[in-house]
């Protein structure tokens, strides 16, 4: 069929079935424009029509939440006046067919979400997976997606404070890249995103639109990709960090001085959404003069005009009496800005170019009546066939050998490598930096602590998505409590393949289940979260990665929180929590040494993580160091902080498996004394001394030797 | 008298620059690049940031700021006048401080940690320390290795007041975190009266950040303004 | 034989540049209010040692599409200089 043969709504990406919702919900065939509208708006990306029916198995009910679920940013109250945004999102297909670009668009676009709250963004988490390093093409993608971020991130001016990196080979084609975001606000600077008001102006604020991802979101979110997808190229949006930062600054001084009754950024679907959903979620309507749009380049037909991803840009709505003064303050900024259109009674949208109306649509039936899709799943085959296969680990080890092998991933050595191109200090609120479990802010004039980790684990999700992202949720609660906050809201991003495939359905709806059930267990609400499917290509799906990102909190904050560097000569180790069980499903000592993915992961208690959760909060008050075990297991756990400390430890026997056994919910603690003051279970098991990792009977290797080990495992594969 | 902090579009250290010059006494004026009035100022502090994006090249743009007429006139007459990281790539554009600032060696961004020796105590940054201290002080930027030509400032020669070393104090080829010429990572002028340096000295203030190293600088830094003004 | 080119890579018309942007708006403001335009590329001069000028370029225009320029993003164009 030639491109004049396809029908034009099958080109833009929609079903005939969609299609019909359009001529049935309109009473007419639609106007290009408008079908260009419903195309960018009804996409996967978008709407979430195939994911929208069970995310609402999430709860987001708790005191402390100021915005839940359906606003660009949620918010969280932090006392005393003091308000938290946050909010994930991914950027995945971009990032294969352009990887720096890829990254720093998807940055741009997470920091939009926050700062369109009235919050000024503060941190940056970037919680990335790749194929095998052994791959050229996926060395590039590492390379360029870390400098796309580190690009951004460090030109916009705000910190990039930690993240998460995983290597397999369902992600060769296709990369994750999800991007967290934190910001801070006082009460009275919260702003929503719902016009209201008649007769007040719409005022679009920053970059001039071009053609840039035009049916990005229809066609690269909504898609698998072919081998040589040339025509989706031209897509890809380019990123200006320059202009984004001018962009907050313009914004927060807006908000300072009350000028905007409500704002939304322009993210996918670029003016047809940010029209659309003000308007709408204010029960309004808008008239648009499309022509009045800046453009940088001529010629674009209102269709385009609606569908461009430009990034970069703003929709304010301001009351008549201000526009002058928010025109005057874009301007100071050296920022474009030009008005509109208008908000009306409504419920119509209307798009006018030239004095002719080009689209006419309600307003609110572009958001809220996106097709739901309940679509079937089913148990996968692969499942039983995957927990017959179970790990083999022996019963005497050679712990030094294996240490080794383990600290050689990529995934488990120095991420430094990552790190250190990222600006993690800008603001002076790091007190705990990239290279522990998780980040601590302070906010400047108050004991506050926000504490923040972002935690994925595909393999072992693919192994039992309902266990695997129950547990990811209380290991990111852990990775909080560690540096003494209390998991405090959370925000999802759920990277799946081709929901069209039941399997991948099942994977879906089982883990949304593990992650709600989780975040009830230990009284954690869900803020918000973004979907990404369709991560296949030529029909293999990725492994179901469901990442998680925490935000914790803490008022007082420990005087001296615990960090990896503070253990000493003599200090004693604990371990406290769960026992070991041989929980060896998807463990780094299954897919290094056995080159196993098998087994089924052990199930994992709420009242113990909750107790567990609780005592470790508690005692990051009083110990100079606190570590998850979780990749890996004990014996990596307690080199990093060797590594970090600069001191090598001697174990106590212990039966070799429990050194590499990844069983959930367990803490290492530091400090001095011979006895620990707590009361879930605990056992010493040693003591840091001297210069060597001394595993008794199973054996040891030198502290120098295992560092150099870890320190060059990402580095040298990346020359 | 305050000391006047510009800012350009794209600059993003000011608020961390004031925080660090409050530390030490110093009333801190935001003042926006198109300004040209810089009458209330005794001083003047160019923070670091990434000014009109780093585009063309760093610095290239703001060094034709309104304000830097000002500011060039004040240092002409003496007035202490710091450029940190963007702020002395723009010093060094506008030829106030001489040679200039490119891409680092493995091109790469580097945050880190770094040790900066005190190589002379003869300018308004390092006045209240002393030759040969170990300070450690953290590195941000993608273009901090510095190279000189024989490009002279418009005010004559300028020494070198601090240089990348190891934790001893000594200048070896690991401690250079960015290839820069001889190991420099700051600059003064021949009065001493302008100074520049890659690393971030704001960044350093309070031991709950991990050093307190930056505070001698901004001591130093404090204690010119006073010395000029009494 | 040693085979001079010059190879110019520019990104390709539609896409964004901030750079040329921002240069654009810093001409204006220094007084060169006439600027409509610009854009970065930039100029890569390779000499390199082949057979013939057949296979020179042929090499060229291969490391052109292997690593000179991003397909995504650029496209270029090759002048050889005798």
């Amino acid at each position: 069929m030639t491109d004049q043969e396809t029908p034009a709504h099958i080109q833009l990406g929609m079903t005939d079935e969609e299609y019909t919702g359009v001529t049935d919900l309109l009473g007419r065939e639609p106007r290009p424009a408008e079908l260009a509208m419903y195309s960018v708006m009804w996409s996967e990306h978008c709407s979430y029509k195939s994911s929208r029916i069970h995310l609402g198995r999430f709860n987001s009910h708790q005191p402390w939440v100021v915005v839940g679920p359906g606003e660009n940013a949620g918010v969280v109250d932090l006392g005393d006046g003091w308000l938290a945004a946050l909010r994930i999102e991914s950027h995945n297909h971009p990032s294969f067919v352009e990887p720096h670009q890829g990254a720093a668009t998807g940055v741009g676009g997470i920091l939009r979400d926050i700062f369109t709250m009235g919050a000024r963004p503060i941190g940056v988490w970037d919680a990335i997976r790749f194929g095998p390093l052994e791959d050229t093409r996926n060395r590039y993608l590492l390379e360029g997606v870390v400098s796309g971020i580190a690009g951004y991130g460090n030109a916009v001016g705000v910190p990039t404070l930690g993240g998460e990196v995983e290597f397999a080979d369902r992600f060769s084609k296709n990369p994750l890249v999800n991007v967290m975001a934190l910001g801070i606000l006082r009460q009275d600077q919260l702003v929503l995103s719902a016009a209201s008001g008649e007769g007040n102006i719409a005022i679009l604020l920053g970059n001039a639109t071009g053609k840039d991802g035009i049916g990005g979101a229809s066609i690269l979110a909504s898609a698998s990709f072919e081998e040589g997808d040339e025509e989706k190229r031209p897509s890809v949006q380019v990123g200006d960090p320059f202009e984004e930062k001018k962009l907050i600054e313009a914004c927060l001084e807006l908000y300072d001085k009350g000028l905007v009754v409500a704002i939304q950024d322009l993210g996918a679907a670029g003016i047809s959404c940010a029209t659309s959903e003000t308007a709408g979620n204010g029960g309004m309507g808008m008239d648009v003069n499309i022509d009045a749009v800046h453009l940088r380049e001529p010629g674009m037909t209102p269709g385009e005009i609606l569908m461009s991803e430009s990034q970069e840009r703003m929709l304010a709505i301001v009351q008549p009496d201000n526009v002058d003064e928010v025109l005057s303050i874009a301007s100071q900024w050296e920022i474009d800005a030009s008005t509109i259109g208008s908000v009306t009674r409504g419920p119509e949208l209307r798009v006018y170019s030239q004095g002719t109306l080009v689209a006419e649509v309600p307003a609110a039936s572009l958001a809220d009546d996106a097709p739901k899709y309940d679509r079937p799943s089913r148990r996968p085959g692969y499942l039983d066939e995957a927990w017959g296969r179970e790990p083999q680990i022996p019963e005497h080890l050679d712990a030094a050998y294996v240490l080794g092998r383990l600290l050689d991933d990529p995934a488990i050595g120095d991420r430094s490598w990552i790190s250190s191109q990222y600006d993690h200090m800008l603001f002076l609120n790091t007190v705990v930096e990239p290279g522990h479990d998780g980040s601590l802010l302070r906010i400047k004039g108050t004991e506050k602590g926000m504490a923040v980790s972002t935690d994925g684990d595909s393999l072992r999700t693919y192994l039992d998505p309902r266990r695997g992202a129950a547990r990811i949720v209380f290991e990111s609660a852990l990775n909080v409590a560690v540096i003494g906050a209390r998991p405090y809201a959370l925000v999802d991003n759920l990277n799946f393949g081709n929901p069209e495939n039941p399997e991948v359905m099942w994977q879906l709806i089982e883990a949304i289940e593990g992650m709600a059930w989780a975040c009830e267990e230990i009284d954690v609400p869900v803020v918000g979260g973004n979907v990404s499917l369709y991560n296949q290509t030529d029909g293999t799906d990725i492994y179901p990665a469901p990442v998680v990102g925490m935000l914790g909190f803490c008022d007082p904050m420990p005087d001296q929180p615990p960090r990896l560097d503070r253990a000493e000569d003599g200090m004693s180790i604990w371990v406290i929590g769960q026992e070991p069980k041989g929980d060896f499903a998807a463990s780094a000592y299954d897919r290094i040494i056995n080159a196993n993915l098998g087994g089924r992961p052990l199930d994992v208690d709420g009242d113990m993580a909750r107790r567990v959760i609780a005592a470790t909060a508690t005692l990051a008050y009083e110990m100079p160091v606190l570590h998850d075990i979780s990749t890996g297991g004990l014996a990596v756990a307690l080199a990093e902080i060797a590594f970090k400390s600069g001191l090598g430890f001697t174990l106590d026997e212990l039966p070799h498996r429990d050194l590499f056994d990844e069983t959930p919910l367990r803490v290492i603690a530091v400090g001095p004394g011979h006895s620990l003051d707590t009361l879930v279970p605990h056992k010493r098991i040693g003591t840091f001394t001297g210069d060597v990792l001394d595993f008794s009977a199973a054996g040891s290797i030198s502290l120098d030797d295992a560092r150099t080990i870890w320190s060059n495992a990402l580095p040298a594969r990346m020359h | 008298m305050t000391t006047a902090v510009i800012v350009f579009p794209g600059t993003n250290c000011e608020q961390d620059t004031e925080y660090a010059l409050n530390m030490v006494g110093l009333d801190a004026e935001l003042v926006w690049h198109r300004d040209t009035d810089l009458s209330g100022a005794d001083s003047v502090v160019l923070p670091g940031g990434f000014a009109h994006g780093d585009y063309l090249r760093t610095g290239a743009i703001a060094r034709f700021s309104p304000i830097m007429k000002e500011v060039e006139s004040l240092a002409a007459t003496g007035v202490p006048v710091l450029g940190i990281c963007n702020g002395f790539q723009i010093l060094c554009e506008a030829g106030i401080l001489g040679g200039a600032l490119v891409a680092n060696q493995d091109l790469k961004f580097i945050c880190k940690p770094v040790t900066l020796r005190v190589e002379s105590t003869d300018s308004v940054l390092t006045a209240a320390a002393t030759v040969g201290q170990v300070l450690q002080i953290p590195l941000n930027s993608y273009e901090g290795n510095y190279i000189t030509q024989d490009s002279p400032s418009h005010n004559g020669d300028d020494r070198v007041v601090l240089r990348y070393c190891d934790t001893d104090g000594s200048l070896t080829a690991a401690a250079n975190p960015n290839g820069s010429t001889q190991a420099i990572a700051g600059i003064a002028n021949s009065r001493g009266n302008v100074a520049g340096l890659m690393p971030h000295p704001e960044r350093a203030i309070e031991s709950i950040l991990g050093s307190e190293d930056g505070r001698v600088l901004f001591e130093s830094f404090a204690a010119s303004v006073s010395s000029v003004t009494t | 034989m040693t085979y001079t080119f010059v190879i110019q890579v520019d990104r390709k018309p539609g896409l964004s540049d901030p750079e040329g942007a921002t240069t654009a708006r810093a001409l204006h403001d220094l007084g060169f209010t006439g600027v409509e335009h610009v854009s970065f590329g930039r100029t890569i001069t390779i000499d390199i040692d082949a057979e013939n000028s057949d296979d020179a370029l042929a090499t060229v225009e291969s490391m052109c599409a292997k690593l000179l320029a991003n397909p995504v993003i650029e496209h270029y164009t090759i002048e050889a200089n005798s």
